[in-house]
């Protein structure tokens, strides 16, 4: 028999590597966010129910518990195939570093571990334990959530930032875990990314009770059911912005080519403008709109402060300018208008002294929820595609770390048709869940009785 | 005993939870398939639900945690072992994919079709995923992965004789823990299925022991190197505990012992891993030695005191699932 030996990674299979892992991680993003938070307000809403016994909460509960075993399951299957992929696709990026940044890696799968058995308490345990002690058997989900996110995000921020070890002739020495683990990125982008969790989960729960208030179903159910999760999404909007703005500054200090490429900015210059928009041809930004001296001033909290330009490194090291330029405005844009939103639901609550119900509101509430996910995809499209052409920063080009393998490509397209296929099917049992009667018996096994499903 | 040996027993253990709790649940996912039609399967497949509807996802967790240690403690045998078998793994994540997402779609669904439809998905990749994940083991066993990064033949590295039998053999003994497990699990829950249980899980026995008989043979033929390792000491005698303990399991199943047998059953299992495992050492690849291989002593400690933090966790976190999945009906 013929040998099937591997030869150099052309760059038909790299992109395709990349595609690939592009689709699995922005996928896994989206329902990883929802494991993050949806246990924290759905815990909020059985307390709740508890407190008052009113039986809106404890519905709601229960259909969001229901939601969130769909969820979780297919979360841990596509996080699964992400720790196959780290092997699959990039053999040179874990050959030679996985030691530096595999503690995150254990002790996020400590903090999965903790998620699947109490995930599987809570909706097992609902008729079989008593209230307060199935309440504080969500606790350990909602901290290993959080933690979770820590741990698997350092590893990425380490990727930006590589700390705790040195390089000797292309061999890794001096190997410190810890200061891996704990590399500058780690805080600004960790809190990113858990404040963005709680908006993308609350405005999408709050999108889906918002249209059918939008729909004429204005009862308490549906009421609650969108109050209580935008109400989180809300103010998390503000505090998004600060956080933001933390690692925006971290990037214009530790990664100034990444900021160069966000703003489309190819000259080192003080007092830089700030570009709104702009398309990058030929080594300039055209057609974009300058607001003078904004980017020295937002990125150093100096209008004169110097912006380093893209001609300061060779061609080869440089990002592509557009996708991250346009990535990275479509992210500022969008949670701004998240945070008008927040800030119009917060005037119209003080006003009316309730919460709003407006159509026009309504309508507006409801578009946070797909543009909260699109935010979260663009605001990873420009730290991951900004970071080009290094997976490991200044250290190991992406191009190095590529499987060899023929057949990339074959895989790329084997990976998409599951994906479409788990996406719809996700969909598809999401809507159902939510309007099937007679309620099915997963994932708890009795339902609310005594009120009929709205 | 150094930090790499220790971690290297670590994941030996993760490996066999989940050739044992996860193989179990693919096992379930084979029952489920052959059950019979939607009427007549009914309620095996309701039996199935239960048993792993609560405790699947973190059985699932023990493959994660088993790939992110091999890549932290052993990265170059993780590279070498993912770029060469790419085929058979990237085969085993996707039918991960279609059995975790089939198993929980069709618990929501309430039309038949659904169920139908979803349920295909969740048993024809319970067969696909073990199989394929078998096979790539074999590879390795054989000695067809070498160090290196797709230094290995891309096909041949899991399509040959010694992965073959491992991907049968995975198969089988995920089937065969399975039927053990839900025969105690009908026990408690729906009795008047017992019988029928036994029956398969007698027969599925006899199967998978020859099955595993006719592995060595396989082995021998095909991968010498390993076979004469297998032939004394260490390894021998856990091919040999693996043996009795397989041939008492058919004893106990047929004198009705279901708790008993399912010690047994899971030491015949997890015999063979460690015999895998004892055959190779100190080799992990073709030349490529335990501390040769292995990460900076201040990873490998970091790992074990991680590791040791984190089954203090785990441990009673555990026993709490699985009693609480463990008490109840199954109801209608």
């Amino acid at each position: 028999m013929e040998m099937l030996l591997a030869e150099a990674a052309t760059p038909a299979d790299l992109g395709a590597a990349r595609v690939q892992m592009a689709i699995s991680l922005g996928w896994h993003i989206v329902i990883a966010s929802f494991g993050v938070a949806m246990p924290a307000i759905t815990l909020f809403v059985e307390w709740r129910g508890h407190k008052t016994g009113e039986v809106e909460y404890r519905l709601l509960a229960r259909r969001w518990a229901r939601a969130m075993g769909v969820l979780f399951a297919v979360g841990a299957v596509s996080g699964t195939i992400l720790s196959f992929e780290m092997g699959l696709l990039w053999p040179g990026l874990m050959g030679t570093y996985g030691e530096v940044i595999g503690l995150p890696f254990t002790l996020e799968g400590f903090a999965f571990f903790v998620e699947a058995i109490f995930l599987g308490i809570y909706l097992y345990g609902w008729d079989r334990l008593s209230p307060r002690v199935h309440m504080w058997s969500a606790v350990p989900i909602l901290i290993a959530g959080v933690a979770g996110t820590f741990f698997v995000v350092s590893a990425n921020a380490w990727m930006n930032q590589p700390r705790g070890f040195d390089l000797e002739n292309g061999k890794v020495v001096g190997v410190d875990p810890w200061a891996a683990m704990f590399n500058p990125a780690t805080p600004p982008q960790s809190v990113h990314m858990l404040v963005a969790a709680f908006m993308v989960t609350g405005f999408c729960m709050a999108a889906v009770y918002a249209v059918g208030m939008l729909r004429g179903r204005r009862d308490r159910y549906h009421r609650i059911g969108f109050v209580v999760p935008f109400t989180v999404a809300a103010i998390m909007a503000p505090v998004q912005v600060g956080v933001g703005d933390w690692a925006a500054h971290f990037v214009a200090d530790y990664q100034p080519v990444k900021l160069a490429a966000m703003e489309g900015v190819y000259e080192t210059e003080r007092g830089v403008p700030l570009h709104i928009g702009g398309v990058a041809v030929d080594g300039e930004l055209r057609y974009a709109i300058e607001i003078p001296n904004a980017l020295s001033l937002l990125a150093h909290w100096d209008p004169n402060a110097e912006i380093k330009g893209l001609n300061e490194v060779p061609e080869e090291d440089r990002p592509p300018v557009n996708v991250v330029h346009l990535s990275f405005q479509l992210m500022v844009a969008l949670g701004s208008a998240m945070l008008a939103v927040a800030a119009w639901f917060a005037f119209l609550w003080w006003r009316r002294k309730a919460p709003p119900e407006g159509k026009w509101f309504l309508v507006a509430a409801a578009l946070c929820g797909p543009a909260a996910v699109l935010a979260l995809e663009s605001g990873w499209t420009t730290t991951e595609v900004g970071r080009q052409p290094w997976v490991v920063y200044g250290s190991l080009r992406t191009l190095d770390a590529v499987n060899p393998a023929p057949g990339l490509t074959v895989g790329l397209v084997t990976v998409l048709l599951v994906y479409a296929g788990l996406t719809a099917a996700t969909v598809f049992v999401l809507r159902r869940l939510a309007r099937d009667r007679p309620v099915p018996v997963a994932p708890q096994e009795s339902d609310v009785t005594e009120a009929p499903v709205p | 005993m150094t930090a790499a040996d220790l971690l290297l027993l670590l994941l030996l253990a993760a490996m066999t939870a989940y050739a044992l709790f996860g193989g179990a649940d693919f096992g379930a996912g084979f029952w489920d398939l052959v059950a019979g039609g939607a009427e007549r399967g009914r309620p095996h497949r309701k039996l199935i639900e239960h048993s792993i509807g609560p405790v699947w996802e973190a059985n699932h967790v023990w493959l994660i945690f088993t790939i992110v240690v091999l890549w932290t403690g052993f990265p170059s045998v993780f590279a070498a072992v993912a770029s060469t078998l790419y085929i058979p793994l990237t085969a085993a994540a996707l039918g991960i994919i279609g059995r975790g997402a089939g198993f929980a779609f069709r618990k929501t669904s309430v039309t038949l079709g659904r169920q139908r439809l979803f349920g295909a998905g969740f048993a024809f990749s319970s067969i696909v995923t073990p199989f394929f994940l078998g096979a790539a083991a074999g590879g390795v066993a054989s000695g067809r992965v070498p160090p290196g990064i797709a230094a290995g033949d891309l096909v041949s590295s899991w399509w040959n004789p010694t992965s073959v039998a491992t991907g049968l053999l995975a198969v089988g003994v995920g089937a065969y823990l399975a039927v053990v497990f839900l025969t105690r699990d009908a026990q408690k829950h729906a009795p008047e299925l017992v019988d029928g249980l036994r029956r398969r899980a007698l027969w599925t026995g006899a199967v998978v022991g020859a099955l595993a008989v006719l592995g060595l043979v396989v082995v021998a033929a095909d991968a010498p190197a390993l076979f004469s390792e297998l032939r004394h000491g260490v390894p021998l005698a856990l091919v040999v505990v693996s043996l009795v303990a397989g041939l008492l399991s058919l004893l106990l199943v047929n004198f009705r012992s279901f708790v008993a047998v399912r010690i047994t059953a899971s030491l015949a299992a997890a015999a063979v891993v460690w015999a895998w495992g004892a055959a190779q050492h100190p080799f992990l690849l073709p030349g490529l030695a335990v501390a040769d291989a292995a990460a900076a002593p201040a990873v490998t400690r970091a790992m074990l005191w991680v590791s040791l933090a984190g089954g203090v966790i785990l441990a009673p976190s555990l026993w709490w699932l699985f009693r609480i999945a463990s008490a109840g009906s199954v109801r209608s």
